[in-house]
């Protein structure tokens, strides 16, 4: 329901319904017409169709016999095609509904005022709707103003961690410098190695392999930084076992399941590693691992062969040095990335980031993390399957922010890549609370967030009145 | 459910996206249709015993020997009541009783008396009673001429195509001591085996192996076929299931049309391939006369049609025409069956309408729907919980689009297990149907006729202790696999199964049905994944019979005993609706039919009106095809296009395939939801008319939805029409098809006639190709001149909601300024009408006097509705209108007149729609 959405617009609107309905005396009128329009309406006078298009006889205002194009002098029959009946639902909220819905046998209107002709057994719902509906938007209210305040609080956090980030930025940025510094100084160095040396070919041809060597060595340098940070989903610096899990091509037998002691002798006995250690296993998962981003960037700075050197050990140093270099490449891509996402308009969605929230159902376990992807596991073994990565902000156009899309997951039998609608609405916790596939392979997640929450302006002066009611 | 993803997988690795034709037989691949196909014309071995005929006052019998192999066939002829004659070819001695179709006759035919006129050694001359009728048996060759006055109507064996393999012992192994017994024991057998000119052994006699499946073919060869002339004849129409044109195209340069009910998956157009059902009736028109050929055989059956004009250009005819050296056209049509006899009901017209009632004379007239069916159904593979069919519900009150019937696919059962409902997806199915009943709205169910095989399963241990399974040639229990993976058929050819079957639609039987709740038979060719031509084999076994013999007619058993067990249900009371896929002659009588799997492009848009114009012609007018297209996803103009279409056929139903996008009217933005919602509601509007059209159907047999040819049989301009259509005959239809349109072009037939755009209400002169302009909103449809159509304007949600609902008459004037039409109401769903519970009104206009008279005084119905408005197109302006009612009361009429448009509006005339009255322009 659009409601969630749009209570901001709502309540005033219901409000003043609601004063009206039980306040007001009923106001003598055609059957069918709102409040509104029955000046338009004067008993013994001709009336004129709200288009202008004839003006009829008042007797002919709801003769069961459509005389204006608009359907307006038939607000109560359902003899024009178009026209519609003004349900009054003291108690609840007034509505129109088509007039096609007069006396068709069916309870439209809580007040039972679209049935006065058709035999139809209709109760009068108004008063329980309107309590219920109170209570609803008593309850939601609550939720919105805690929400509310929870939101104040994650715009404030995002503030600071962005500045934070920004600084870290800066730090990197600084130390990057610094290496470059260091990678410019050794090659001086070795340029100065080398400058009195005149070599033999053969010489000369070795250290073009060794330096060959050291070009793959760097680029597997570089893979491994990205694997690591592709591996670690929840950013926290460390690849856990888990996070291993979601490969199922590092699988090390064929069998079916890839368990999470299998993952853990590949992260070499432990339950997570960080960027030191991963180094040191990086052998056991390079050979397998397939990227989740297509799209490899290459981290390589050399453009052209070094001539020869003698020096191993300038080689080494060289090489860490990239190494290094690389990972605070991709940190810095990271923390810029991170830094320039849309996180909302107070950046009160950057808490979700590098976060993941599951759902289990009866037979799968869901799993969003915002700002990344959507998957989807069978509860009961089998791999993951990807249910998009993340696209944009896709709500309408005056509510943007309620609607996450997640695109470009894995294909469907001659049907579309998988893609995820993730519809957010105002709560106090961050919790996905249901998934559906409405479409083969469009699925549909409601994710609940205090950072969606608006603000509670109209609610405290809608208690105030109602209580007086 | 793992083959079937592996068939379609392999299916699809083919790269087109068509059907794979090498899962389906040619001609050459099918022994008995390649041997019989190669037996040349003017070779006869039959000759006709005169000696041996017997005439009775009913039936003419004789025998007729193949000289070949001096095997003797009988000869049985029959004058039936209305203009029919029926032949019957059989072994005089087969080793074994031959099959005949039983239950698709409504009875056996009354037959009228035949009288011979003169005999010689030569042949013999009977009259068929009326108009100077006769038919002439020739004895050398064998061969029967009916003639009208000095023309010959129709011939049969006048190509010597006539063959009869006779059913025979198998001679190429001594492995059967016992049957070489009983052979000797039978002396009459003997004797003319000993006379025969050994017939060669020719391979797939006695087995026959088509990829990997083996037809173990135990009684050998025995196919059957039997050649008719058609002289005057250019156009046939009809054997329908084919997607191809309306007119029967000839057969020469490829294969014969293949009638033998098959899962085709995505099926191809424009191709004589058998598709889903089948119905061995054709028609011969030309703008004298219609005949009708209905070859009574369930098994699998090819046709070949060649003509004598079939080559020449427009030119070339014109030519023999001016040059008077022209033969008479003729068209040459061929059945061949593979088993069973030669049956044959030859309808002799010489209307249109009058091979109609001939052949629902034979095999019945359409089911009189229940008037909700006839309203819009939204269907998809699959709505996938309570929750979602909620929530369709909704949208289409939402977006204030009508709609009578929510669908449920194969997903809704537990684990395809029919008859059931997956406990979690639909967990309280009354609580759902319930909520569809306080709307109004109803729902179907799938029922498909594979059943699991599994010892939990209720339905599936009562049909295998009751041994009613179709058994394996071996005896065993037949299983194949379809959706829920191993599964059993039942026999539906037994009646004591149908029974059975019937009787699980009981309220206590079915569990979480209700009276809204209505049935689907899909998968009833009957499909098997990974049987032959993903069907049964042909060896199995319906008790004494093989499947082969009756194939066809399986899926026509499966809704008789569905639509039988909804009328159970309820006590007898409530009419059924029942959808079927496969379907043979007679299934009108259970219901409706959809023509499958189609596919959401231009071409499948168009081919659906050829497909139910060519069922309409064979008696099953409740026909419909998917909206949208079942696989692959429609463009927006398409689907807009397919529901301006869909809504102007009998059967309007969307639906779509489980890998689709989602694509209820709503999805594709406010334009296209107000365009959809815009044919849904000229649907609605136009119920009264639909319905009364089917009451006309289920009375006379003529179709609802027609070729313009039925109503203007002179006219050659409409032989081939088939973008474009009538329903009922005042109603002109000429959806758009073509994507981009700009304009089409309409022919309007008759040149006496005029005809009105039931929009605009311009008028248009008949015989002529009227273009007009279309915009996206456009479905140009003409109402005829002379006609007066009832319309309720007000539409509702549902169908049921608008039954009290008042009538707007439409009256269209012809040239001579009157119009003529009907008003027939009764409660829309239950037998009552057959108690004469109902209101059957004659309107006419005649000298500016419009009158209602009732045409059924006897039948007793009472109705709220009332004439709310006449529309008068074609008229002028009178001074005054006064009403006179059956008491002779006279009242003033208000009106309103357009002289732009030439448009009479009478404002709430008043009168009850079920009384007299008169109303007069002055």
């Amino acid at each position: 329901m659009s409601c969630q959405y749009h209570q901001h617009l709502l309540l005033p609107l219901l409000l003043s319904l609601l004063t009206a309905g039980v306040s007001s005396v009923e106001v003598q009128r055609p059957r069918g017409v709102s409040l509104s329009n029955r000046q338009f309406y004067e008993e013994g006078k001709p009336f004129t169709c709200l288009d202008n298009s004839a003006t009829i006889p008042f007797d002919r205002v709801n003769d069961d016999y459509c005389d204006c194009k608009d359907g307006s002098d038939e607000p109560g029959t359902a003899a024009c095609p178009n026209g519609s009946f003004y349900c009054t639902n003291a108690g609840f909220r007034s509505s129109f509904i088509p007039s096609s819905r007069i006396n068709d046998g069916i309870c439209d209107c809580c007040d039972t005022t679209d049935e006065y002709n058709s035999g139809a057994a209709c109760q009068n719902t108004c008063r329980e709707l309107g309590r219920k509906e109170m209570e609803s938007l008593e309850k939601m209210a609550e939720i919105a103003k805690e929400g509310y305040r929870l939101k104040q609080l994650l715009i404030q956090e995002a503030k600071r961690g962005l500045e934070e980030k920004k600084k870290k930025l800066q730090d990197i940025q600084v130390t990057k410098k610094d290496l470059e510094d260091k990678v410019e100084a050794l090659r001086t160095v070795k340029e100065t190695a080398e400058q009195p040396e005149k070599e033999a070919k053969e010489r000369h041809l070795k250290a073009w392999e060794d330096q060959k060597a050291l070009i793959r060595m760097e680029k597997d340098m570089a893979r491994m930084a990205e694997v690591f940070l592709e591996l670690d989903d929840d950013g926290d610096g460390f690849v856990s076992v888990a996070e291993l899990l979601s490969h199922s091509e590092l699988n090390p037998d064929s069998d079916d399941s890839f368990t999470e002691a299998e993952a853990q002798v590949l992260l070499g006995g432990v339950d997570k590693v960080d960027t030191v250690t991963f180094e040191a296993v990086w052998n056991n998962i390079k050979e397998k691992y397939i990227s989740e981003v297509t799209t490899v960037k290459t981290f390589s700075r050399l453009q052209e062969p070094f001539s020869d050197n003698d020096s191993e050990q300038l080689l080494q140093d060289n090489c860490k040095l990239y190494v290094r270099e690389s990972f605070f490449t991709v940190f810095d891509i990271n923390l810029e990335k991170e830094i320039s996402f849309d996180f909302g308009p107070n950046s009160e969605f950057a808490y979700l980031y590098s976060q993941c929230y599951e759902l289990t159902t009866s037979e799968y376990i869901y799993r969003l993390c915002p700002f990344n992807r959507v998957s989807q596991k069978p509860k009961y073994g089998g791999s993951e399957t990807n249910l998009g990565t993340w696209g944009k902000w896709a709500g309408p156009e005056d509510n943007i922010y309620s609607v996450m899309k997640y695109e470009h997951g894995t294909g469907c039998w001659q049907g579309p890549n998988r893609s995820t609608t993730v519809k957010l609405t105002c709560g106090k916790e961050t919790v996905v609370t249901s998934t559906s596939e409405p479409s083969r392979c469009e699925y549909l997640m409601e994710f609940i967030s205090p950072a969606i929450c608006q603000e509670p302006s109209s609610l405290e002066s809608y208690f105030h009145e109602h209580q007086e009611l | 459910m793992a083959p079937v993803v592996v068939l379609w997988l392999a299916m699809c690795l083919g790269g087109t996206w068509a059907v794979d034709k090498g899962n389906f037989k040619t001609c050459d691949q099918s022994a008995f249709c390649k041997r019989q196909r190669a037996l040349k014309p003017g070779e006869s071995p039959y000759r006709a015993l005169l000696e041996t005929m017997e005439l009775t006052n009913t039936r003419l019998t004789l025998q007729l020997i193949n000289d070949n192999n001096k095997v003797r066939l009988l000869l049985e002829l029959y004058r039936l009541q209305g203009n029919i004659t029926r032949v019957k070819i059989n072994e005089l001695k087969p080793l074994k009783p031959r099959y005949e179709v039983p239950d698709v006759l409504i009875r056996e035919p009354p037959t009228e008396p035949l009288s011979l006129l003169s005999q010689d050694e030569n042949g013999v001359v009977l009259s068929l009673g009326a108009e100077s009728q006769r038919v002439i048996v020739s004895a050398r060759p064998f061969r029967l001429d009916i003639m009208e006055g000095r023309e010959v109507l129709m011939s049969l064996n006048s190509r010597g195509l006539l063959a009869f393999e006779h059913l025979r012992m198998r001679k190429d192994t001594q492995a059967d001591p016992e049957a070489e017994k009983k052979e000797e024991a039978d002396p009459a057998n003997q004797a003319e085996a000993e006379n025969v000119d050994e017939e060669k052994v020719e391979d797939g006699m006695w087995e026959e192996t088509f990829k990997s499946h083996t037809d173990s073919k135990p009684n050998g060869p025995s196919a059957v076929s039997l050649d008719f002339s058609l002289p005057g004849v250019e156009h046939v129409y009809g054997i329908p299931e084919h997607a191809d044109t309306l007119r029967l195209k000839t057969t020469d340069n490829g294969d014969p049309y293949r009638l033998y009910n098959l899962d085709v998956f995505q099926y191809e157009l424009y191709n004589p391939m058998a598709l889903y059902g089948a119905v061995p009736v054709m028609l011969a028109h030309n703008t004298q006369r219609t005949t009708g050929i209905f070859w009574l055989n369930a098994a699998e059956t090819w046709v070949d049609i060649s003509s004598n004009t079939a080559g020449k250009t427009v030119f070339g005819k014109m030519l023999d025409y001016v040059q008077g050296s022209s033969e008479t056209p003729q068209t040459d049509v061929r059945w061949i069956s593979e088993s069973g006899i030669i049956d044959v009901f030859i309808m002799l017209g010489p209307k249109p309408k009058d091979v109609f009632s001939q052949y629902a004379s034979l095999t019945g007239t359409q089911s009189f729907p229940p008037l909700t069916s006839l309203g819009y159904h939204q269907c998809r593979w699959n709505y996938n919980d309570q929750e979602d069919v909620k929530s369709v519900d909704a949208g289409f009150d939402e977006h204030d689009i009508p709609y009578d019937f929510i669908w449920l696919d194969i997903e809704h059962t537990d684990g395809k297990r029919y008859f059931t409902w997956d406990t979690h997806k639909f967990a309280t199915p009354k609580e759902m149907l319930q909520g569809l009943m306080d709307k109004k709205r109803k729902m179907v169910a799938i029922v498909d006729p594979h059943i699991k095989v599994d010892s939990n399963y209720k339905i599936h241990n009562e049909i295998r202790s009751r041994g009613f399974y179709i058994k394996n040639k071996d005896g065993g229990d037949y299983e194949g696999w379809c959706w829920p993976g191993n599964a059993g058929y039942p026999d539906f050819t037994r009646i004591d199964m149908r029974d059975w079957w019937a009787s699980m639609f009981a309220y206590d039987q079915y569990e979480g049905s209700m009276e809204n709740l209505y049935t689907w038979n899909d998968m009833n060719e009957p499909s098997v994944f990974n049987g032959p031509e993903v069907t049964m084999h042909k060896d199995a076994m319906h008790g004494a019979w093989e499947h082969r013999d009756l194939h066809n007619t399986y899926g026509f058993y499966v809704q008789m005993a569905t639509a039988e067990g909804l009328i159970k249900r309820s006590g007898g009371v409530e009419r059924p609706f029942v959808l079927t896929r496969a379907f043979f002659a007679g299934s009108q009588r259970y219901g409706a039919v959809w023509t499958g799997d189609n596919a959401a492009e231009w071409d499948h848009l168009k081919i659906s009106i050829p497909m139910c114009l060519s069922l309409g012609l064979v008696g099953i007018s409740f026909c419909g095809a998917d909206v949208g297209g079942f696989f692959k996803s429609p463009s927006t103009e398409l689907l807009v296009r397919w529901y301006q279409t869909g809504a102007y056929q009998p059967f309007f139903r969307a639906h779509a395939h489980l890998d689709t996008p989602r694509r209820e009217p709503w999805l594709f933005g406010p334009e296209n939801t107000a365009l959809i919602r815009e044919a849904v509601r000229q649907r609605y509007t136009l119920l009264p008319y639909w319905y009364q059209q089917f009451y006309q159907a289920h009375r006379t047999g003529q179709p609802v939805m027609r070729p313009l040819w039925v109503e203007y049989p002179q006219d050659p301009a409409t032989f081939t029409l088939d973008d474009e259509f009538l329903i009922g005959k005042d109603l002109l239809v000429h959806p758009v098809t073509e994507e981009g349109a700009r304009g089409v072009t309409a022919y309007l037939p008759g040149k006496d006639e005029v005809w009105f755009d039931v929009h605009t209400f311009q008028r248009h002169n008949g015989a002529q190709n009227l273009y007009i302009p279309v915009t996206m909103s456009s479905i140009p449809v003409f109402q005829r001149g002379g006609s007066i159509i009832p319309r309720k304007l007000r539409v509702r949600r549902s169908s049921t909601c608008m039954e009290h609902d008042p009538y707007t008459l439409f009256v269209a004037l012809n040239s001579q300024r009157k119009a003529e039409g009907e008003l027939y109401i009764d409660d829309g769903h239950t037998f009552n009408y057959e108690k004469e519970e109902f209101i059957h009104r004659r309107l006419s206009f005649a000298n500016n006097i419009l009158s209602s008279l009732n045409l059924a005084p006897d039948a007793k119905f009472t109705t709220q509705s009332w004439i709310e408005r006449i529309v008068i197109l074609g008229a002028s302006k009178p001074s005054k209108i006064t009403l006179k009612a059956a008491d002779g009361q006279e009242s003033q009429v208000e009106f309103e007149f357009d002289a732009s448009m030439s448009v009479l509006t009478l404002r709430k005339p008043g009168m009850n729609s079920g009384a007299d009255w008169t109303k007069k322009n002055l």
